[in-house]
């Protein structure tokens, strides 16, 4: 602690260079935060989805319908505790840029299926009550500062005209990264005004009571709907969130690539600055021996100014990037789940004191092996 | 008494026997110091001369334990530190020596009071004891009111009476300077001088001093001459 007054001046005798570094490192961690952030978007489905969740869809694709009358049949099998559906609505809100999900549900299973999503009980009540009635997540309730009782009207080009909803409950998810941007609304509701596919739903969300039979309990469905007018395909919801993400590409592979060159730039930079803040002061370095300062800690003293240029980058730009992410999504819900977890801050700044002490390893060994005699002599 | 007879004296504070250091530089080899004997007792001041090249620096820097002899041994208060390890060698400078270069090194960034602290960050005091040791260190060397000064607002007198501050705050077992006033106009050097001369008339410190002028090389209790690679008496 004594040193660090000393560190301090030595890391602002060229302000302006400290300034750029630790820019230049803010800079990278923003990028880094965004990145990571993206990446939780992009499968967060994958992450908070259960293992003793099946889906069921129809075997030919996702938007081909099942029929309404597998839901009793789905029950009967051993193993699956509930059995729920849910229809896109496909609706848009005003205009196409403010999107976010509609659904059609089973009101009578779905909260069982569904517990992580958090709805008071008498606003429950009150959506049961309404046929008209809708639940609706936090975060799309703040974006269009929707209230319980509004009345909202959804342009509906999959099923015609204009559909109006009164919004009756607010739900919020139990943990991050529960998607929190749905919108639901009654089958029945769905099932009366369609004017065609009556009879027919999206898909199904089976629950087993064991995980440990989901890979049995999906084949033994796919072959109870086998050879039927609607053959099914059935995974567990974490392969089905998984294969959705993969349609995207492999994001994940995208972003090390890009998050590995950042991280060598970072090195470049950072290594240059205390290689150059080294070399200026070899007569000083002379003197810090001379003094008596040892080996270790001349050492020390280097990778110090190393590292707090590194942290202070990396806090300021992990600071920037979960700001950016509290101040709004900016992808208008496509990426619904739009968050940055205190354990991805955390690993940035892990990655910026890596950075620090990876860069400044040479200059403080550098420094660490001076001869006295050779320093002075550069006065 | 100062001795380069290297015979043994049991009171002497350094000792230096057969002291050789050869340098290779290319296919040449330079005898800088042969077969150097030196005995210096506590409270003397002793200055050395001689011309460019002859090896007072690289005496002051054997004897300081910035670098190690070809051959030979310097013994500081009982200790060889010739023996020493890289490790034991900074710990044994820090307690032991205080340096005044020509170009007073003084680290620029760091306020006159920051420098003289700088060898106290070595020990186990206290702020505020190191703080009462800077004060009194400065106002010895006549500068209490520039503590806050940085190098650059001082002059070169003033900046070397810094750095006597900071050889001394530790109160070291004995002074190196390597010409002290050397870079200094007349005035300021006897300041200087006559500030060496009472830290070891009144403080009782030891001092070693490397110069050219001959002006100052008078007020040491003893000139030695370096001449090729050993010394010579020339005066008392």
């Amino acid at each position: 602690m004594k040193y660090l007054p000393f560190i301090f001046r030595n890391l602002f005798r060229k302000k302006t260079r400290t300034i750029l570094t630790i820019g230049s490192i803010a800079v990278a961690l923003f990028l880094f935060g965004l990145l990571v952030t993206i990446e939780t978007a992009l499968n967060a489905g994958v992450d908070v989805a259960g293992v003793d969740r099946l889906i069921v869809r129809n075997k030919i694709s996702l938007i081909m319908p099942l029929p309404v009358s597998y839901q009793e049949r789905l029950r009967q099998i051993d193993h699956v505790s509930e059995a729920t559906f849910a229809s896109w609505f496909g609706g848009t809100y005003q205009e196409p840029k403010n999107f976010f999900a509609q659904f059609a549900i089973d009101t009578e299973t779905y909260r069982t299926v569904f517990p992580e999503y958090q709805i008071p009980d008498d606003q429950w009540q009150a959506f049961l009550a309404d046929r008209e009635g809708a639940v609706v997540g936090r975060e799309t309730a703040d974006r269009f500062e929707w209230e319980i009782g509004d009345r909202i009207p959804l342009q509906a080009p999959i099923w015609g005209g204009t559909w109006e909803f009164n919004i009756r409950a607010i739900y919020e998810g139990t943990q991050a990264g529960h998607d929190e941007s749905l919108f639901f609304f009654q089958g029945k509701y769905l099932e009366e005004r369609r004017p065609w596919g009556k009879g027919m739903v999206g898909w199904y969300t089976v629950k087993v009571n064991d995980p440990d039979h989901s890979v049995a309990v999906s084949k033994t469905i796919d072959e109870r709907f086998a050879n039927s007018s609607y053959e099914t395909s059935t995974e567990t919801e974490k392969a089905f969130a998984a294969g959705f993400a993969k349609q995207i590409g492999n994001i994940r592979m995208l972003i090390l690539s890009i998050g590995a060159v950042v991280l060598f730039t970072l090195l470049l930079v950072t290594g240059n600055t205390m290689a150059m803040a080294v070399r200026e002061r070899v007569p000083e370095l002379g003197v810090l021996k001379t003094l008596g300062f040892g080996d270790r800690t001349v050492l020390s003293l280097v990778l110090a100014e190393s590292l707090i240029i590194a942290t202070v980058g990396g806090a300021l730009g992990v600071g920037l990037a979960k700001l950016f992410t509290l101040v709004g999504n900016p992808t208008g819900g496509i990426l619904p789940v739009f968050y940055l977890s205190t354990g991805e801050m955390l690993l940035g700044l892990g990655i910026a004191i890596f950075v620090g002490l990876a860069a400044g390893s040479i200059p403080a060994l550098t420094a660490m092996n001076l001869r006295i005699v050779d320093a002075l002599r550069r006065v | 008494m100062v001795s380069i007879d290297g015979k043994e004296h049991s009171d002497s504070l350094i000792r230096v026997r057969n002291l050789n250091k050869v340098y290779r530089r290319g296919g040449e080899t330079i005898n800088v110091l042969q077969g150097l004997n030196l005995d210096v007792e506590k409270g003397e001041f002793v200055a050395f001369m001689g011309p460019s090249g002859s090896g007072k620096t690289t005496l002051l820097n054997l004897l300081g334990g910035l670098d190690t002899p070809t051959s030979g041994t310097v013994t500081v208060d009982g200790d060889e530190i010739t023996n020493m390890s890289g490790r034991n060698l900074a710990s044994w400078r820090a307690r032991h020596v205080g340096f005044i270069f020509q170009m007073y090194n003084l680290i620029p960034v760091l306020t006159a009071f920051q420098n003289v602290e700088l060898p106290l960050l070595l020990t186990k005091l206290s702020k505020a004891q190191r703080r009462q040791h800077v004060e009194t260190a400065l106002s010895l060397v006549g500068l209490p009111d520039r503590m806050k000064h940085y190098p650059r607002q001082l002059s070169g007198g003033q900046e070397q009476r810094v750095a006597i501050a900071r050889a001394i705050v530790t109160d070291p077992t004995f002074l190196l300077c390597d010409e002290p006033t050397g870079d200094l106009d007349r005035k300021a050097a006897e300041e200087i001088l006559d500030l060496l001369t009472e830290l070891e008339s009144n403080h009782g410190k030891t001092i070693l001093m490397v110069t050219h002028d001959p002006l100052a090389a008078e007020r040491a209790d003893m000139t030695l001459h370096l001449d090729k690679g050993a010394l010579v008496e020339a005066a008392s």
